[in-house]
């Protein structure tokens, strides 16, 4: 083979492996990726049950109920509208009332949840982009959730007195 | 004091770095010798000081000094002094702080160790070196000063993140700074033979072990980072594709090509240019990782804070940088001399392949990666790409990479026969098929972990037939195949590691992804929990005090066929400073496998959430890992590498100061 085969080869090859690529990320971008919706924008875009999404606000205070066998219900708000997020499993360290988190799942009917991770922050002084995002955009945004938070933690200290 | 002390030393590192990055530049295009050693001096002096500096931030942080901001918002008295020590870089400023101090360190130590370099090539990556400090310098002192102090000083700090009062914290970021900041090294080399205009295989001999240093920790470092999430975050995943996750891996994955085609162009003179812009790529990649990390453009818990000016200054840097060396390499590459031929089937063609594929894989990456960040930046809309997106994209283009593994170590140099080498794997394709039927007789259901696991016998067992093939095991007295693998090359040794690693990380991955049990339960004591043939009987909850946090635990008997193999005691701290709680995950390891317990909330009634798995061949992940990190030391250490290339002529030495035509 001359140099000029070769290299044809080699320039060939590497277009293969490449469109290869580019194929599968094509097919994977159709197909795995979720996103993400405020509730006022899961009602507004009218989002399809059974569509897997990840959803975002503040716990409402007073609306997280525990059921049977790990099973936990509460309402996520943007300051706008609220939805009914059902989880089963144990809910993150910084999971509290009032505070932001992020559900991933399947939207069930118009209104309720069902997910599948529920994410809260990574620490106590920032609330996730997304969420902050969400609620800039509906207005209810308050300076000082950057802040430290001045609950007193309950659950943990509480129960193991 | 102390703290100006430190801030000045910083802003002296600066005004070195600059003379380093401008003076032996000019020396190499006068060929004044006394110039281009400046280059040197500079280096070493530019490491004292920001060591200085790095020492007078860690003599606040133990000192508890809380009139700095830096330690007042991220340490407490009580805490205990391995953190005080490990919290300097467990914030934004002190962690690009370390950022410096090790990227100093490089330049130091390669202006110490670089007898054997010529001149002008020396001059010019340490001058490149020092652009890349200065930036840095610049990015702390105008962005992040760790130094800043607060007009009203605090009685008490606000206590370190508790997911960071960990002993990951003490090696993690370090080892994983001494990877990314490493690959400085090699953008360096690319640089400075760019400027100069001359390249042979002397250039890879004298890079090399540079890339491999920086490898082998970034391995580690990756590595390590990937085991405490898997304990300290609770819910026992040691990969999420998190796109910090990524940011490490993609400089992982363009060294590792790097690595391999630096070989090819110190043996075979072939492959230059290509090898040349890897090196430019790899040290990119690190650089959009500290731009991803530290900017604030993604929400993560390497994050730390958010301040847009910092975002905007770091991309800068990665504009000037990337662009730049980009621009450098299409102007110069042109006048690069093409090396030498080889067949499509020789080992140099393995090693294009493996670039090829790795490179590929890297892209999917990157486009994994940046696509969310892109896709908000122009409609607005948030998505998410998890762990399906990699496993449809990364895993098919990793896969052809392992299979071909065992090839290219037997494959001869320019023009290699297949067939042959293919008859000289037979055994260890013959061991991957009994792999993959007893895998499937023991499993039945799904066809992925046999599949899975045979590829990693394969890849195991041929590392060990590339041994063999050299030592002459089998064919000759077992003293003479002694005798062989003593004297066989370090880098013979460190390429069977390294790929032999490869597999026993796969298995590891096939074990834990395919076969983990999960039991997510509410337990009350007394109660038992069957997982994977082992019981755990709930025996009864407490409560301690440590230094700076009160500790729920609860205790748990793990008991197989009626026998007690010990407890469990998984535990939930409350740091009380910064109304935070973290979960302490209890393991118990059984060979390679580990059962993993973890606790989520205590309801009033006692009542305690449990998650519970069995995670088979789990270790087998890290261990994987460290096989290969000792790998790239057996390559490391080995003489030609370490002795370097012998010196230049003169003639050569005075070519190379001169553009090749």
């Amino acid at each position: 083979m001359t140099r000029k085969q070769r290299r044809f080869g080699l320039i060939a090859g590497s277009l293969a492996v490449l469109g290869a690529a580019v194929g599968l990320i094509l097919y994977a971008l159709t197909d795995s990726i979720v996103f993400f919706h405020s509730p006022t924008e899961v009602e507004e875009k009218n989002i399809k049950p059974g569509t897997r999404l990840r959803v975002g606000g503040l716990v409402s205070p007073g609306t997280v109920v525990k059921g049977e066998k790990l099973s936990v219900q509460f309402e996520v708000t943007d300051g706008n509208k609220a939805i009914t997020v059902a989880y089963t499993g144990i809910l993150p360290d910084l999971f509290r009332e009032g505070q932001g988190v992020v559900a991933e799942g399947v939207l069930e009917q118009p209104g309720r949840f069902y997910a599948d991770s529920v994410l809260a922050k990574h620490d106590e002084n920032y609330m996730p982009r997304e969420v902050a995002d969400a609620l800039k955009k509906q207005g209810y945004w308050k300076d000082d959730y950057d802040k430290k938070p001045q609950v007193p933690m309950a659950g943990v200290t509480g129960a193991a007195q | 004091m102390i703290p100006e002390l430190g801030h000045y030393a910083l802003v002296l590192a600066l005004a070195l770095a600059l003379a380093q990055s401008t003076v032996p530049l000019i020396g190499v295009r006068r060929g004044d010798a006394a110039l281009m050693e400046i280059a040197r001096s500079t280096a070493i002096a530019q490491f004292a000081f920001a060591a200085v500096s790095f020492a007078a931030l860690t003599a606040s942080y133990v000192m508890s000094d809380f009139s700095v901001e830096n330690v007042a918002l991220n340490s407490h008295s009580a805490m205990p002094l391995l953190y005080k020590y490990t919290s300097v870089w467990g914030n934004h400023e002190g962690s690009m702080l370390l950022w410096v101090l090790i990227l100093a360190l490089f330049g130091a130590l390669f202006a110490w160790f670089s007898s054997n370099v010529p001149l002008a090539l020396r001059a010019s990556a340490l001058a490149a070196q020092g652009w890349v400090a200065a930036a840095f310098y610049l990015f702390i002192l105008l962005t992040s000063n760790p130094f800043a102090r607060l007009p009203a000083p605090p009685i008490e700090g606000l206590d370190l993140n508790p997911i960071l009062q960990d002993i990951g914290l003490a090696i993690h970021p370090p080892l994983l700074y001494v990877g990314y900041v490493g690959f400085s090294m090699a953008f360096s080399f690319a640089v400075a033979a760019l400027l100069i205009g001359r390249i042979d295989a002397a250039w890879a001999r004298w890079a090399r072990p540079w890339i491999l240093t920086a490898w082998i920790f970034l391995t580690l470092g990756i590595a390590m980072g990937s085991y405490w999430a898997y304990y300290e975050l609770g819910w026992g995943g040691w990969w999420f594709w998190d796109p910090v996750e990524n940011a490490s891996l993609m400089p992982w994955i363009a060294g590792t090509a790097l690595l391999h085609s630096a070989l090819v162009m110190e043996k075979r003179g072939a492959l230059k240019v290509w090898t040349i812009l890897l090196a430019i790529l790899t040290f990119s990649l690190s650089l959009m990782g500290a731009f991803l990390v530290r900017s604030g453009v993604l929400t993560s818990v390497h994050t730390f804070a958010t301040d847009p000016t910092r975002g905007v200054f770091i991309l800068l840097i990665l504009v000037v940088f990337v662009g730049g060396s980009l621009a450098l390499f299409a102007w110069r590459a042109p006048m690069l001399k093409q090396g030498g031929l080889f067949a499509p089937i020789s080992r140099e063609g393995a090693l294009v392949f493996n670039n090829l594929f790795l490179i590929t894989a890297c892209a999917t990456v990157f486009v994994g990666t940046l696509y969310p960040l892109a896709l908000e930046a122009v409609t607005g809309a948030k998505i998410t790409v998890g762990a399906p997106f990699f496993n449809l994209t990364f895993g098919p283009l990793i896969v052809p990479v392992l299979l071909a593994a065992p090839f290219g170590p037997l494959l001869a140099w320019k023009r290699g026969d297949l067939l042959a080498v293919s008859q000289r794997l037979l055994a260890a394709a013959a061991l991957a098929v009994i792999a993959l039927i007893v895998t499937f007789i023991v499993q039945g259901r799904p066809v992925l972990a046999p599949l899975g696991i045979a590829c990693g016998v394969f890849v195991i067992a041929g590392a060990l037939t590339d041994v063999a093939e050299r030592t002459g095991l089998f064919r000759t007295a077992p003293q003479v195949a002694l005798r062989r693998a003593v004297r066989l090359p370090r880098s013979a040794w460190g390429a069977a590691f390294g790929h032999l690693a490869l597999g026993v990380m796969l298995i590891g991955i096939i074990g834990e992804s395919q076969w983990n049990t999960e039991r997510i339960v509410a337990m009350k004591v007394g109660d038992k929990l069957a997982l994977a043939g082992y019981d755990l009987s709930f025996d009864g909850a407490g409560q301690r005090q440590g230094p700076n946090y009160t500790e729920l635990f609860a205790t748990f008997t793990v008991r197989r066929d009626g026998k007690v193999l010990g407890v469990m005691e998984p535990s939930k701290r409350t740091f009380a400073h910064r109304d935070m709680s973290t979960t302490e995950a209890a393991l118990k390891t059984r060979g390679f496998s580990q059962l993993y317990l973890s606790l989520g909330e205590v309801e009033p009634d006692g009542t305690v959430a449990v998650r519970a798995y069995y995670k088979p061949l789990v270790l087998l992940i890290w261990i994987g890992a460290i096989l290969m990190a000792i790998g790239g030391a057996f390559s490391l250490s080995d003489r030609r590498l370490r002795v370097g290339a012998p010196r230049p002529a003169k003639a050569r030495a005075k070519a190379a100061l001169q553009p090749a035509e």
